[in-house]
């Protein structure tokens, strides 16, 4: 018996992942490739290229040697076998459903997730003709309960923004896996540093690299993550995997690429036909961000929690949703998935309601009002006013936003510098 | 060289198991075979048979068709024969586009055929895995190698899969050689 080798560490694997020195100069950091396209050598190996019959670049529309780097280094973090990059963690969930997904066919998604991502699939998705059944995550058995025989996937965020939600990961993957059906996790408030999807049965991860794996706020980007081990034969669910593709004279992707087959789909067709590919500059970025995720993901965790402990006992404050406090009803889920700390990004309740909220976003002189998470700079915003507002309050407490509720992102910052800028504007949001 | 499989080869095998080959094993193969004898290579050019024997042409490779449909057709240069015994070289591999559960037969052909043909290495494509066929050919002294593409690994080892994100498991901070076609 061959013995399989150790793999790198992941803060080993956060650096070089998927990079290596440049065969022609040497450069040690990865270069940004800033072309549209790549010479051919002959004719014949163009038409190769462009059957997808052997490796290689054509236009970075489809893929680029930087964004490449960054595909393969997440592939690796997530312990998956390939990834596919895109403009943004939209464009990545677009990626996803639209590989997996024809018209009339449905989904089921916590409802406990990002904003855009509940507009996007419960407004924009039905334009295409997919439909999605949204669930309260804390029951996974509420999952099952929303199955039809059109599923084609479940989605979730295993920690969910903004509200500090941490969902039983393992027993909605069974329920997925028992349905023949691949388990879809947004993995972009945790980061593959704090929780290991695939390690607990999800299948495709998606993030939004915009937040912590950039890390510095400046580059958008997304990614979908395939972990290469579900069977898309297993029950004729999925004709764009098992089928011959019109597209590329009847290929059959699973066939012919095995356990990456569903990112070679989502690369050659859905980002070929749609075109929202990330930039190489932007992968850049995100790779220098990545290198030193490890130490950043500690620095947040640690100081989410210092800012958490300090705002329990505020007396401006109603409440705190963070799954790192044991009053949280996650309290448990996050020991289990999270060991490393539930993240950076969770609510707090104000005394005072909606005008609290807007005098205590107006206070902050250290913390920036503005509507991103995941940022080596603290980040405020007070949905009610902002992202929400054209919500009622119906609508708003559905949403689980209630109008006294701030969603904080901590930094890296000292974490008296935090504290103290929070005290006083809390003090100041009290003062109608 | 310790066998290529997983240990449960030789046990209690299931289709759970998962089938591990290290790189360094994938390598010496890559590296110690010359010709193949490709069994189920079909000239349909948007069957991957068709294109894997191409690539690997590319890269060095002699590969020799067999499919009993087509014998004495020419593909990509070379005659196609009907069967493995009807190849009058040697080879040192035989990489197999056939499903699963007709591998037995080929297995015991290869078997037969080892010796004179100088034939150390079985290769069964991507979704293609038959355990007992392969305890057999292990036994009889073969290196099986199942599940797995020979043009994927060749590329994953040179450096050539990284352009579809593909995780490639490779850390090195050596300056990487040049891949060149032809």
């Amino acid at each position: 018996m061959t013995e399989a080798p150790k793999e790198a560490g992941f803060e080993t694997r956060a650096i070089h992942a998927g990079a290596a020195p440049d065969p022609v100069t040497g450069a040690r950091n990865t270069p940004i490739f800033q072309t549209t396209s790549y010479v051919f050598e002959d004719a014949e190996h163009a038409a190769d290229l462009f059957n997808l019959q052997t490796f290689g670049f054509i236009y970075s529309r489809l893929n680029n040697p930087t964004v490449s780097v960054l595909e393969e280094r997440l592939a690796s973090l997530e312990n998956g076998r390939a990834a596919v990059c895109a403009a943004s963690g939209h464009a990545a969930q677009f990626l996803t459903f639209f590989t997996l997904l024809g018209p009339g066919d449905e989904f089921v998604a916590s409802r406990n997730l990002y904003g855009g991502s509940i507009t996007q699939f419960g407004h924009s998705f039905p334009k295409l003709g997919w439909k999605c059944h949204f669930v309260d995550p804390t029951d996974p058995e509420n999952f099952r309960r929303a199955l039809t025989p059109k599923c084609k996937a479940i989605f979730l965020e295993v920690l969910a923004n903004p509200g500090g939600i941490v969902v039983d990961l393992e027993a909605v993957a069974a329920i997925a896996n028992e349905a023949g059906i691949p388990l879809i996790v947004d993995n972009t408030m945790a980061t593959p540093y704090l929780c290991q999807p695939f390690d607990w049965g999800a299948d495709l991860v998606v993030h939004s690299t915009t937040k912590f794996l950039a890390g510095h706020g400046n580059s958008l980007g997304g990614v979908v993550i395939e972990k290469g081990t579900f069977d898309w034969a297993q029950n004729g669910k999925f004709p764009s995997m098992t089928e011959p593709e019109p597209a590329y004279h009847d290929l059959i992707f699973y066939e012919t690429f095995g356990d990456f087959g569903f990112t070679m789909k989502a690369r050659a067709v859905a980002l070929r036909d749609f075109g929202p590919a990330l930039s190489p500059t932007n992968a850049f970025y995100t790779i220098n961000g990545i290198e030193t995720l490890p130490l950043r993901m500690d620095r947040h965790v640690g100081n989410a929690q210092a800012v958490a402990e300090f705002l329990q006992h505020h007396k401006a404050v109603d409440w705190v949703s963070y799954a790192g406090l044991k009053s949280s009803p996650s309290y448990d889920l996050a020991r289990k998935y999270l060991p490393k700390g539930p993240g950076a990004v969770f609510t707090i309740g104000l005394k005072g309601g909606f005008d609290a909220g807007v005098r205590l976003v107006e206070s902050v002189n250290l913390i920036s009002h503005l509507a991103n998470v995941g940022d080596a700079k603290s980040l405020v915003i007070h949905p009610a006013s902002t992202t929400h507002q054209q919500m009622d309050s119906e609508a708003l407490a559905f949403a689980g936003v209630g109008e006294e509720l701030v969603r904080l992102s901590v930094g890296l910052e000292y974490i008296g510098d935090l504290t103290g800028d929070l005290d006083q504007a809390l003090m100041a949001s009290q003062k109608g | 060289m310790p066998s290529l499989a997983s240990a449960s080869l030789s046990g209690n095998t299931t289709d759970m198991d998962v089938l591990f080959y290290s790189d360094a094993d994938l390598k010496e193969v890559l590296n110690s075979v010359h010709t193949i004898a490709m069994v189920g290579a079909s000239a349909n050019p948007v069957r991957p048979s068709n294109f894997v024997m191409k690539y690997l042409q590319g890269k060095g490779f002699r590969i020799i068709p067999v499919n009993p449909g087509h014998p004495g057709e020419q593909l990509h240069g070379e005659t196609t024969y009907a069967s493995l015994d009807d190849i009058p070289d040697r080879f040192q591999m035989v990489d197999i586009f056939r499903p699963s559960d007709v591998i037995e037969p080929i297995m015991d052909n290869v078997i037969a055929l080892a010796p004179g043909k100088g034939i150390s290495v079985v290769w069964m494509q991507l979704q293609i895995r038959n355990d007992a066929a392969a305890l057999k050919g292990e036994q009889a002294g073969l290196k099986v190698i199942m599940n797995r593409c020979p043009k994927i690994e060749y590329a994953r080892l040179h450096g050539e899969l990284g352009w579809g994100g593909i995780n490639s498991g490779i850390i090195s901070s050596k300056r990487p050689k040049l891949v060149r076609r032809d």
